[in-house]
This record gives structure tokens, sequence and C-alpha cells, in this order.
């Protein structure tokens, strides 16, 4: 009984219907057969935040979620935020305050910001680094990251600026 | 770090449920939030044969004011419980404590009913659900039944929940009107597990303290109330010393681990010096309510 099952969702906004195992992590099913390796995997139980996804809208850890309980939902992974040549405004501020050094936490630490962007004020570097704690960058870079949240933020805040 | 393989079930109801439970015998696991329960199946720590998943049932998710308590449904999210204007507005001392649980990411997922059902000694919900007086409802074969919070934390990750019951819904009683209320945390890390953490509400009536509420988490084998302390702050006027020797209550009552977090001493010293802070600020907002 713990064969093979078929979920539907929609990835990026196109609609993807695999057959998996139950026990398939989210993130794993993202990486290893939709091929989208931008979610990237570090510590497999819910502390590192490298895997952060959305889910209906709001971020989740793909570590913490199975494939099957994603039927339905709407997924929006890093590559869903904006292509090389077209960057989202939460990737242009990463970009301009060297806001990443090898990458790895990057993607998590994108769709944790947009999630949070999205949901507090931020208007204080203390509650910026709050909601970063979740996600754990090993080069230790966090200042260039709390610098891009900030600019992103206030971006947000007076689009005019 | 990736699970063993079990079965699956998607329930869309409460009936098919607790049908499933019946049918896999204590072999199976109910998954909602799956903040807890997914990192101890990714440890292989679980095996369970048969996840039941929740999340789809309709009706589990909800906040319902009514004069003398609040009921929650155990599908609703941390962030709701955290952002809810209803629950900002009467029960402050629960959107404030729900802040305070993990990261956003968990929050979006994690559970009332999985928090209370997984009872992790230092986790805020269980001990809002002793200090608010909460009574669990449940749904089971024989029809389910309403559990005083006091009587539902049984040791570490250990509650009275039978293997065919489901938690579904939670009363917390509402403080009276006027009460203070004060949540102090102490967490290596934003959004770790407390090493320690008080919660306290209390009201004034004619200067001195009535139904004073004192609640622990991080501190013992399960979060507590602090009988002892309550015992001496009732009808007392609130003041440096009546504080001082509640906490002194506190450190004698609890009994903390020691882990590579935190020492046992260091954790009674913050149970103590949590009270004496969330004392003060309770008996200060209750005096300024009834200026």
């Amino acid at each position: 009984m713990s064969g093979k099952r078929l979920v539907r969702m929609t990835v990026n906004g196109s609609p993807v219907e695999e057959a998996v195992e139950p026990r398939l992590l989210l993130s794993d099913f993202l990486r290893q057969v939709l091929g989208l390796t931008g979610t990237h995997v570090g510590c497999e139980h819910g502390v590192c935040g490298a895997c952060t996804v959305r889910v209906d809208g709001s971020t989740a850890r793909a570590c913490l979620m199975f494939a099957v309980q994603a039927e339905g939902c709407r997924i929006v992974t890093v590559e869903g935020l904006g292509p090389a040549e077209a960057l989202s405004p939460l990737q242009e501020a990463f970009r301009e305050h060297h806001g990443l050094q090898c990458g790895f936490c990057t993607p998590g630490m994108l769709m944790t910001a947009l999630d949070l962007i999205e949901k507090y004020p931020l208007a204080s570097d203390a509650e910026i680094r709050e909601g970063l704690s979740g996600n754990l960058c090993r080069c230790t870079g966090y200042e260039h990251i709390v610098a891009a949240v900030r600019a992103a933020a206030q971006r947000r805040r007076e689009p005019s600026s | 770090m990736k699970p063993a393989a079990f079965d699956y079930l998607a329930v869309e109801s409460v009936e098919a449920a607790l049908e499933a439970l019946a049918r896999a015998g204590g072999e199976a696991k109910i998954v909602a939030g799956g903040q807890s329960l997914v990192p101890m199946l990714n440890f292989r720590l679980l095996q369970p044969a048969l996840l039941v998943d929740i999340n789809r049932i309709p009706g589990l998710d909800f906040i319902a004011v009514e004069p003398a308590r609040i009921r929650v449904g155990a599908l609703t999210r941390h962030h709701r419980q955290e952002t809810a204007p209803e629950l900002r507005e009467h029960l402050p001392v629960l959107s404030a404590a729900m802040a305070e649980v993990a990261h956003l990411a968990i929050r979006n997922r994690g559970t009332l009913g999985g928090s209370l059902s997984h009872a992790d000694p230092a986790a805020e919900l269980p001990m809002m659900a002793l200090l608010l007086d909460a009574e669990i409802a449940t749904a089971s074969p024989s029809g389910g039944r309403r559990i005083a919070a006091r009587d539902f934390f049984l040791g570490p990750l250990a509650t009275g929940l039978a293997e065919d019951e489901l938690l579904i819904e939670v009363a917390f009683a509402r403080p009276a009107a006027g009460s203070g209320w004060a949540f102090e945390e102490v967490a290596r890390r934003s959004g770790d597990f407390a090493l320690a953490a008080a919660a306290v509400t209390l009201r004034l009536q004619d200067g001195r303290i009535a139904e004073p509420h004192v609640a622990l988490t991080g501190v013992d084998e399960t979060p507590l109330r602090a009988g002892a302390a309550e015992a001496l702050l009732d009808g007392e006027a609130p003041g440096a010393e009546l504080f001082a020797a509640a906490a002194e209550a506190v450190r004698r009552r609890v009994q903390p681990n020691t882990d590579l977090h935190a020492s046992a001493d260091y954790r009674r010293h913050l149970a103590g010096v949590l009270v004496r802070r969330t004392l003060e600020k309770a008996a200060a907002q209750a005096a300024g309510g009834r200026a």
C-alpha cells in the first residue's frame, strides 16, 4: 500500500502530474523528479531553511512536507521569482548589496525574505534578523543579506525611492 | 535522513480520520502541520505504517469568541494565532507567545492541535493551554471527551490522548476584564526552543492580586502551573518582596534538565527571573487598566 500514487499541483505556474511514493519529500520531488535544483537541501529536518518554498502563497520547509501533501497546491520555488534576465526586486536587492557568497542558502533566504516582506513591517534590522534567523548562511554573510532585505523592504514601503 | 516507507491517507472528515486510526490499530500517526512529526520521520525515530493527513478536514481551522472562552480549531496555524485580531484583542498573551514560536515558515504550517499533541516540554502552546485553563476537546470512536489542560500533559512528548483519539478543538478561558498579562522567554537564538519561558495573567481587586496564573515551560518534564507561587500571590498587594517570594517558590518547584544548551541551575535561575519580570509587567498593566 505504500506504492506510488498520483499527485497534481502547479509549480511556478505550470501544472505538474507525477506518480510518487508517499514518503518522497517535497524537496526531493522538486529537485529529483522535476529537476528544479534551485531549491537546496541542507539539514532535512527543518532547521537550516535552505529548502524554503512557497505553498499556496506562504513559505514552508519543503523538507517537512511530502510531495503527496501538495496535491492541488500552488508551489513557487526560487526559479519562479524571476529569470536571470529579469530579476525580481528582491533578487535585484541581493545583487546590489552582495547578499550572497557561495549561494547555497540564497534560494531559502529569498523565499523567506519575500514572505517576511509581505507579512511584517520589517521596520528595524532587529526585526529583519529575527525573521531571517531560521535560515543559516554557512559563509556567515549575514550583514549583506540583512542590507539586501532592508533595501527591498524599504523599496516596497516607498516604491518611488 | 529519508523516512521509511509508509502508506498515506488524506482524509476529509473527522469520522474518516477516526476510522483510519482505528483500522491501523496503533500503527498510524496523524499529520497536520508536520513541523515536529516530519523531522522525526526523516530521522526514522518514528516509522508508522500509515500517515493520516488531516489538513483537508474542513471546519477545524477557526477562532470563535464566546463570552467566557475562546474556542480555537485544532488546524489553526500558528501564524494565524499570532496575527488574528480577535486573539490579539482577547488573548494578547497567546498572540505574544506565538510570535516566539520557531520561524515564519514553521508558523505558516504548524497547528494548535499538533503542538499540543506533540507536547514538547519547551514549547509555548502547551504552556498557554495551562495558563489559560484550556479545555481540550477530542473525537474518538466512543464519542470524544473534554480534557482539562492540567490533566493532559503527562511527560516529555507524552499526553493523555489515546491512539484512536483526535484532538479537534481547544477552548481557552478568557481572563477577566482588566487583567494584566505578560510573557517572557529566553532562548539561545531567536526561534529556538525556550531555555525557559514564563507567562502570567492576573487582575487587581482593591489593590490586591486576584486570580493569579503563573505558567512556565522549558524548565521541567512538562510545562507547568506554579501553584505554590499562585497561592503566595493570591489576595496580596503587588510588590518587590512578594514577587521575589513567588520567584523563589518557582525556583524550588521546577526540575529542569541539563543539556548542551544550558545547565539545570541556569534554567532554574531563568525561571525565577522570568517569573519576577512577568509578574511586574502584568501587575503594572493591571494597575494601569484600573486607573
